[in-house]
Parts: C-alpha cells; sequence; structure tokens
C-alpha cells in the first residue's frame, strides 16, 4: 500500500512538471468545449428536451467532459507500458519484486490525479464565463461525482491495461489502441452524451463499461440519478471495475508465459 | 521541381514498402483509420436522429459540408500533415540531418513519414460525400460544378497551409504543441458544421483568423444556393482560392521563418 502511494505520488509529480504542455491541452480542451457546445445548443433550438437534458444540462455535460478526457485517457487507448513491451524492456519491469499491474495502476492513478487538478478544472471555468452552466450546490452531489470519477479511473485503466497487454502477441499496439479509442470516445459520451442516441443504441451502450467514463460521473453531477438509478450505476461501475482489473491479472499472467529474452 | 517530386515520390514509397513489410498491422491500422471516421460521421447522424434540421440546414446539406471539409482534411493529412512531426524531431535532435541534406526539409519531412494508412479515412469522407452531392435536391450546373471542383481544390490547400503554419509556430513552444490541435483539427471538427451553428466570437476566429469557414461554408452557400443567415457580403462565395493562395504563400514564409529561427541543441 506504502509502495502505491508512493508511485502514485511521483508519477502526481512528474506530470505536473509539464508546465506548457498541461496549458496547451487545457486551452485545446476549451476551444473544442466551446464547438460542441454550439452544436449541441443549435439542438435545444429545435426542441426543449432530448431524453432527461435540457440546453444547460448539454453544455454542462459538454465542459465537465473535456476536463475529464485526458483524466479518463481517452485519447491514448494503450499504457507507456505498450512501448516497453515492443522494445523488450518489459522484462525489467516483471523481475521487479513488485506487481506490475498494481505498479502501473498506482503510477496511472497518480497521472489521473494530477489531471483532476488543472486540466480538469480550467475548461469548466471557462464556459461557465460564457455559458449558463448547471453545476450542483449539494456537496452530496460532488461527493457521489468524485467517488464514480475514481471509478471510472480505475475502469479506464483497466480497459488500456487490457489493450496494452495484446501487445505481447501482435507486437504492434497502434491499430488496437485507435480501434480502443474510438470505441471508448464513442460509447462514454465524451463525443456526444448518449443520452441523444436512439433508445437501443442509449440502452446498449449502458452495458458497456464506457459510461463509466464520463455519462455516468456527470449524470450524477446533474442529479439525474436518484435512490436505486444511482446505486446501480455506481454498482456497475465497481462491477466493470473488478472485472477488468481481474481479466488483466490473468491475461497478464498467460503473457509472460510468452515473454522470450533475446541474447543475453 | 521536377526533379524534387520525383525524390518526393521514391521516398514515400520507400516509406510504404517499409510499412508493407508489417502487412498485419499496416493493414489493420489503414482499416481502423477507415472505422474511426465512420463513427466520425455516425455523431452527425446521432444528431440528425433527433433534430430535422439544423438552423435551416438539412441532414444531406451537412453531409455535404463534412464531406468536403474530410475530403480536404484527409487530402492534406496524408500528403502535408507529417510536418507535425517537426517539434518531435527537434526535441529528439534528429531534425538537423534534414537539414544537411541538398534538399528542402518540408520535402523530406513529409516523404519521412509518409503514411499512406491515412487514406482509410479518405475513403469514408468520399463515401459519404458522393451520398450527400446525390442526396441534395441541386440542379448540378456547370457553374455549381466549377465552384464545387474549386471548393476541394481550395480547402485541400488551405488545411495543407494551417499544418504548416502550427506546425512551423511550434518551433517556438515544443513542448506547447498540442495547443496547435486546436486549430487543425479544431477548424476540420467546426467545419463539419454550418458556421450559422456558432456564436459571433467563434465565427469570427474561423473567417479571419483560421479562414477554415472558406474551405467549405461559403463555396457551399452557393453551391447548395442557400442565403447566408449570417449577411455575409456575397463575394465571400467565391473568395476560397484567394484565401488559399495568401494561406499558401503565409505558411511558406512563416516555415522559412521558422526554419531560420531553428538553432540545434548542437550535442
Amino acid at each position: 500500500m506504502r509502495l502505491f502511494w508512493e508511485v502514485a505520488r511521483r508519477a502526481f509529480r512528474r506530470f505536473s512538471t509539464y508546465r506548457s504542455a498541461t496549458f496547451a491541452g487545457v486551452f485545446t480542451n476549451t476551444v473544442f468545449g466551446f464547438i460542441q457546445a454550439a452544436i449541441l445548443t443549435a439542438v435545444f433550438r429545435q426542441r426543449a428536451t432530448v431524453g432527461s437534458f435540457d440546453v444547460r444540462d448539454a453544455v454542462t455535460f459538454v465542459f465537465v467532459s473535456q476536463g475529464f478526457l485526458v483524466v479518463m485517457g481517452a485519447f491514448s487507448g494503450h499504457l507507456t507500458l505498450a512501448e516497453r513491451i515492443v522494445s523488450g524492456d518489459v522484462v525489467t519491469d516483471l523481475y521487479r519484486p513488485v506487481d506490475l499491474q498494481l505498479f502501473e495502476l498506482a503510477s496511472d492513478v497518480g497521472r489521473a490525479g494530477f489531471q483532476c487538478t488543472v486540466r480538469a478544472v480550467v475548461p469548466l471555468l471557462c464556459g461557465g464565463l460564457a455559458f449558463d452552466l448547471r453545476l450542483p450546490s449539494a456537496p452530496r452531489l460532488w461527493l457521489l461525482f468524485a467517488v464514480s470519477v475514481a471509478l471510472g479511473i480505475v475502469t479506464s485503466f483497466g480497459h488500456r491495461f487490457l489493450v496494452t497487454l495484446t501487445t505481447f502477441w501482435t507486437l504492434d499496439y497502434r491499430a488496437a489502441s485507435q480501434m480502443a479509442t474510438v470505441v471508448a470516445m464513442f460509447f462514454s459520451g465524451f463525443a456526444i452524451p448518449i443520452v441523444f442516441f436512439p433508445d437501443w443504441l442509449e440502452r446498449f451502450s449502458r452495458l458497456l463499461p464506457y459510461v463509466g467514463f464520463a455519462q455516468i460521473p456527470i449524470e450524477i453531477l446533474l442529479g439525474k440519478l436518484h435512490g436505486l438509478d444511482l446505486v446501480a450505476a455506481l454498482a456497475s461501475q465497481v462491477a466493470w471495475a473488478v472485472v477488468l482489473l481481474v481479466l488483466g491479472r490473468w491475461v497478464l499472467a498467460r503473457a509472460t508465459h510468452r515473454v522470450v529474452v533475446q541474447g543475453g | 521541381m521536377v526533379e524534387t517530386l520525383g525524390i518526393y515520390r521514391r521516398l514515400a514509397f520507400a516509406r510504404v514498402r517499409a510499412d508493407w513489410q508489417y502487412r498485419g498491422p499496416f493493414i489493420g491500422y489503414t482499416i481502423t483509420q477507415g472505422l474511426i471516421s465512420v463513427l466520425d460521421f455516425v455523431q452527425i447522424a446521432v444528431i440528425f436522429g433527433r433534430v430535422s434540421s439544423l438552423q435551416g440546414w438539412s441532414v444531406a446539406e451537412v453531409a455535404f459540408l463534412y464531406g468536403t471539409s474530410s475530403v480536404a482534411f484527409h487530402i492534406g493529412d496524408v500528403f502535408v500533415s507529417e510536418v507535425e512531426f517537426a517539434p518531435k524531431r527537434i526535441r529528439l535532435g534528429t531534425f538537423d540531418s534534414l537539414l544537411v541534406r541538398p534538399m528542402g526539409a518540408m520535402v523530406q519531412l513529409c516523404a519521412d513519414e509518409f503514411a499512406f494508412r491515412r487514406a482509410g479515412k479518405l475513403v469514408q469522407a468520399v463515401a459519404i460525400l458522393v451520398w450527400a452531392m446525390a442526396a441534395v435536391s441541386v440542379a448540378w450546373t456547370p457553374a455549381r460544378v466549377g465552384v464545387f471542383v474549386m471548393m476541394l481544390v481550395a480547402g485541400t490547400a488551405i488545411f495543407g497551409s494551417i499544418w504548416v503554419i502550427t506546425s512551423s509556430l511550434t518551433f517556438w513552444m515544443i513542448e506547447a504543441g498540442e495547443v496547435m490541435n486546436s486549430f487543425t483539427y479544431g477548424s476540420a471538427f467546426a467545419t463539419e458544421y454550418p458556421m450559422v451553428v456558432f456564436g459571433r466570437w467563434l465565427r469570427r476566429l474561423f473567417t479571419f483568423v483560421v479562414p477554415a469557414a472558406f474551405v467549405n461554408y461559403y463555396p457551399a452557400l452557393f453551391v447548395l444556393g442557400k442565403s447566408d443567415r449570417l449577411g455575409g457580403p456575397s463575394w465571400r462565395r467565391f473568395a476560397s482560392p484567394f484565401v488559399a493562395v495568401v494561406m499558401v504563400l503565409l505558411a511558406s514564409f512563416v516555415w522559412r521563418l521558422a526554419l531560420r529561427h531553428y538553432r540545434s541543441t548542437g550535442s
């Protein structure tokens, strides 16, 4: 546990040193937020609501989701571990006396933790200056949102870890990574809130783990989920996080049998 | 010029052959790129599942905007976006090797990083465009066809110039290159929709600062016979070629400036 904390803390600090990259990311997320908010606003000129969303919900959704894109690793379907699998450096990771999956998880949690600070907050503030956002005043909702985001981060890690492990078999992670990126982007609500989907597609999307990256946390923040729905949503996030992590362990165990050290 | 093109062709072809050595991933990657862009359009389809028109633009008309923007953007992406690798090479220190060879750095860069797999996206863009052209209720007069062809050529030049200008600017801000995504991918994203959906500031940004509105919105007004709800002057419909020429000149100027500014790390 102590090791987990130390690794996470160092990852947090490592990412906090890239100041200009952080600024650049915030800028880009904000610009895309404005474009997307304008497009969705145009939809609401034709009709008052889409599903349970009105225009304020949709615009708030856009700026919150822009901030959490990078937190959830939405731009990269793999971990940098994939490059180490290609180059063979992964053997040094494997003979360290630490659990590889936990080590990677700690480092990803540290990264996401840092990105929850500046990158998640600034686009929201900028959006708030230009649009009338619906942010709750109840601390309870913020707390539940934080829990849901944390679960989303672990689930997203579990997903990227699995994609990364395919590199042991394919030795080229790009196609798998890209595919994973797009699927996650679409079914999470990052591309467009899934309440815009046709009903059958929305129902299908809610069965997948990706809704935990954006749709569920933001719906919680907007106060759309109550009582049993809320419990069910959080429970599904926990279930997916556990399933993906366990699956990751199993695949890792199989993959390590394949590692052949060249030379020596 | 002819000689340069010949060398470019050989270098780019060498790159394709090199990629082809890893056939599985190459084909996989090309197909994934195509699939990605399908999901891109699904977003528009999802929106039109909820409304029948967007600020007076039908789904076929928006698909026409999407098609023209994507075709122009992806041709630029296949041939020019490779300049994006300049900052990465500068950071790694491999940019110098381009400068010591007796050939333009840009041509070498574009040939070296040439990625045919990106053409996967182009296929989907063309398909959408063809469908949109059949679906819009437009009488294809010679004038309209002329403006249509012109908008694809000018649009490609404008997007290509945006790639070059933004990549050149990153010479001054190696670590903050992601800002440029706002202008490249941002303008590609914005031009998938009619400019009327945007507020005044975004419209001005995409008309006067990053002139992406000239890639498709203004010429499309003429081709589709629509009136500009924003009340812009009507000559803007035919201004794309001029904007394209200005952008190309500006891009070559900024690129030269960036090259002159460049100081190797020398280590």
